[in-house]
């Protein structure tokens, strides 16, 4: 399989990554390339497989329902690009 | 495959300028998880707080951090899977859904995609016509919120508060068997009573605890379902009537002008009472799911569901069904009592020991009279159980008439104090001393020779004597009493 342009641009603003045109004709031979490789898989009989969910017998972790972070804004905007009372400040994006 | 469950009564269709149409409605609600912490993380998950208080570095999504879940919610997620009685999964699996906006700072919300914690479901309504409306649930799956965007700080800037980011979501799916706008309603109003009923969710719309997304579309009857519409994050059960309403007339004028609806995201808009398109919608759908890597599939043992199916509340199919067997409630007024635990918890208080008959006509009568005057719940109105109680006490040892218990109600409601005392403090005990009675009755003959006259004729005219003798003893004679004297004396 191999992608036309139309979808390399496609993925690349669902990913919010602006490519040029000479880069989107180099992307899709990449993608394509990667995508090919990775098709290679299906000549492997899973029939009757469970899909693999952890290379170890391991069980989900849970956590009891308790306070036990939070209270530190002044760190969380620590490095926002803007910040005004503890607020991350963004350009508008009102519909 | 959805098959459709139901057939739409005719009467319920909406008339076109050419011919009737058919509203087909699905909701997909929202209901926050009540808990103390987030999904994934330790932080707070009490609404409020100061900006960005509430929030650890897990949901600030900084890199290199890692969801651990809330076992408290996925007992909670559980529970209210069992009082939708709704298919439990033993094995369900997280999913990315991947969009971009300033207040989903992992870039992905973590939701259940194609294996939900809870399947298939049902709610019941009651109508106020009597008719009782199943409608099916699809599914509960369990996710994040995201955080609160502010638009009004600052006319060219977005302020971004993360205090909600990351607290646990049950996302509750509808399938499109709801058919009135009335009906709508009807379903948001019993998912929010099971939920706080369960003590899963505090059903606090005003604070966004509970927000629809509702799916719109109208057909021609016996068509298949038309295009829909999706009117995302209404927070009112008023507004979910009201943006059906219009949705509907909407397409239904598109389409009988010949055009066709498009598939798309709308607003609602409760200041003009309409819906609008959304902005930039063309790649809204395009999630790309996958499941989450961060977390294993959550799986739990069927004796934990067993054991927490038997710390079940009783909900309000149950004590509705109850409350109709015990004390004779009618279908209408037994729902609308179990609506809210508080005022079926107050008639019941009321009931225990008591005339039950009476204690609905008061309940149902006088005090939900008060409450809807006030706007405020059954036990909010200022009189308690055991004032309302005390007052039909009297009503059945004959201290009082029904007559003047409603006097005495009133006085309850300005000053408060105990039924008795008020009684006997203000003369209203009801005389059956029959001396007295004869006396008044006596009185009233002697004074209108000629209605004594007229009423030998016509004996329906009884009836304006007793009102002259209660009027002459102040209401507090014994109805029963003064008929008995009066029929006596006039030789009726």
């Amino acid at each position: 399989m191999s992608f036309d342009s139309a979808t390399v641009q496609k993925i690349a603003r669902l990913a919010r990554i602006a490519i040029s045109d000479d880069e989107a004709e180099k992307l899709q031979g990449e993608l394509s390339a990667i995508l090919g490789w990775v098709e290679m898989l299906n000549e492997v009989d899973v029939e009757g497989v469970a899909p693999m969910t952890s290379v170890t017998p391991m069980t989900l972790k849970k956590r009891r329902d308790e306070v036990t972070d939070g209270g530190y804004a002044e760190k969380v905007t620590a490095n926002a690009p803007e910040s005004d009372e503890h607020f991350f400040v963004v350009p508008k994006v009102v519909e | 495959m959805y098959e459709e469950a139901r057939e739409t009564d005719p009467k319920k269709y909406i008339a076109g300028a050419a011919g009737d149409w058919e509203l087909v409605v699905g909701l997909e609600v929202h209901a926050q998880i009540s808990s103390k912490s987030k999904l994934f993380s330790g932080a707070s998950a009490e609404y409020g707080g100061e900006p960005n208080d509430h929030v650890s570095i897990v949901d600030a999504a900084m890199p290199g951090m890692l969801p651990v879940i809330n076992e408290f919610c996925v007992r909670q997620a559980v529970k209210t899977g069992l009082g939708l009685k709704a298919q439990i999964n033993l094995r369900s699996v997280f999913d990315r859904k991947n969009y971009f906006y300033p207040d989903l700072p992992q870039g992905y919300q973590i939701s259940q995609f194609k294996d939900p914690i809870v399947g298939p479901g049902t709610v019941l309504l009651d109508m106020k016509d009597g008719a009782r409306v199943e409608i099916g649930i699809e599914r509960l799956h369990m996710e994040q919120d995201a955080g609160k965007s502010i638009h009004d700080q600052h006319p060219s800037k977005t302020y971004v508060d993360l205090n909600r980011s990351g607290v646990a979501l049950m996302e509750i799916v509808s399938l499109p068997d709801i058919r009135s706008s009335e009906e709508a309603r009807a379903y948001v109003t019993k998912l929010r009573s099971i939920l706080r009923y369960l003590g899963t969710c505090d059903g606090n719309m005003e604070e966004g605890s509970m927000r629809a997304d509702v799916n719109v579309s109208v057909r021609r009857p016996g068509d298949p379902f038309g295009t829909r519409c999706e009117i995302k994050n209404v927070n009112s059960i008023r507004y979910v009537g009201q943006a059906i309403e219009y949705e509907a007339r909407r397409q239904i004028d598109i389409l009988e002008e010949g055009g066709s609806i498009d598939q798309e995201t709308r607003l609602f808009d409760p200041k003009s009472g309409k819906t609008r398109a959304m902005r930039s919608k063309e790649e809204a759908h395009d999630y790309r799911y996958f499941p989450d890597p961060d977390l294993l599939p959550l799986e739990f043992t069927r004796e934990w569901v067993d054991e927490i199916a038997a710390e079940l509340p009783e909900l309000p199919d149950e004590k509705r069904a109850r409350l109709m067997s015990d004390y004779g409630l009618s279908a209408y007024d037994a729902g609308v009592l179990v609506a809210d635990q508080a005022s079926s918890a107050y008639f019941e208080k009321v009931a225990t020991g008591r005339n039950a008959k009476l204690a609905v006509n008061w309940v149902m009568g006088d005090l939900s009279a008060s409450a809807n005057e006030k706007n405020v719940g059954l036990d909010q109105v200022g009189i308690s159980p055991d004032q309302l109680g005390g007052l039909i006490d009297l009503i059945e040892d004959k201290t009082i008439s029904g007559k003047i218990a409603k006097d005495v109600f009133e006085i309850l409601l300005a000053e408060g104090g105990d039924p008795r005392t008020i009684v006997e403090d203000k003369g209203l005990k009801q005389v059956t001393d029959t001396g007295a009675i004869e006396a008044a009755v006596d009185e009233v003959i002697a004074a209108n020779p000629d209605k004594v006259a007229e009423v030998r004729e016509k004996p329906r005219m009884a009836g304006w004597f007793v009102g002259q003798v209660m009027k002459a003893t102040g209401g507090k004679a014994n109805p029963k009493a003064v008929n008995d004297i009066l029929k006596a004396k006039l030789g009726l």
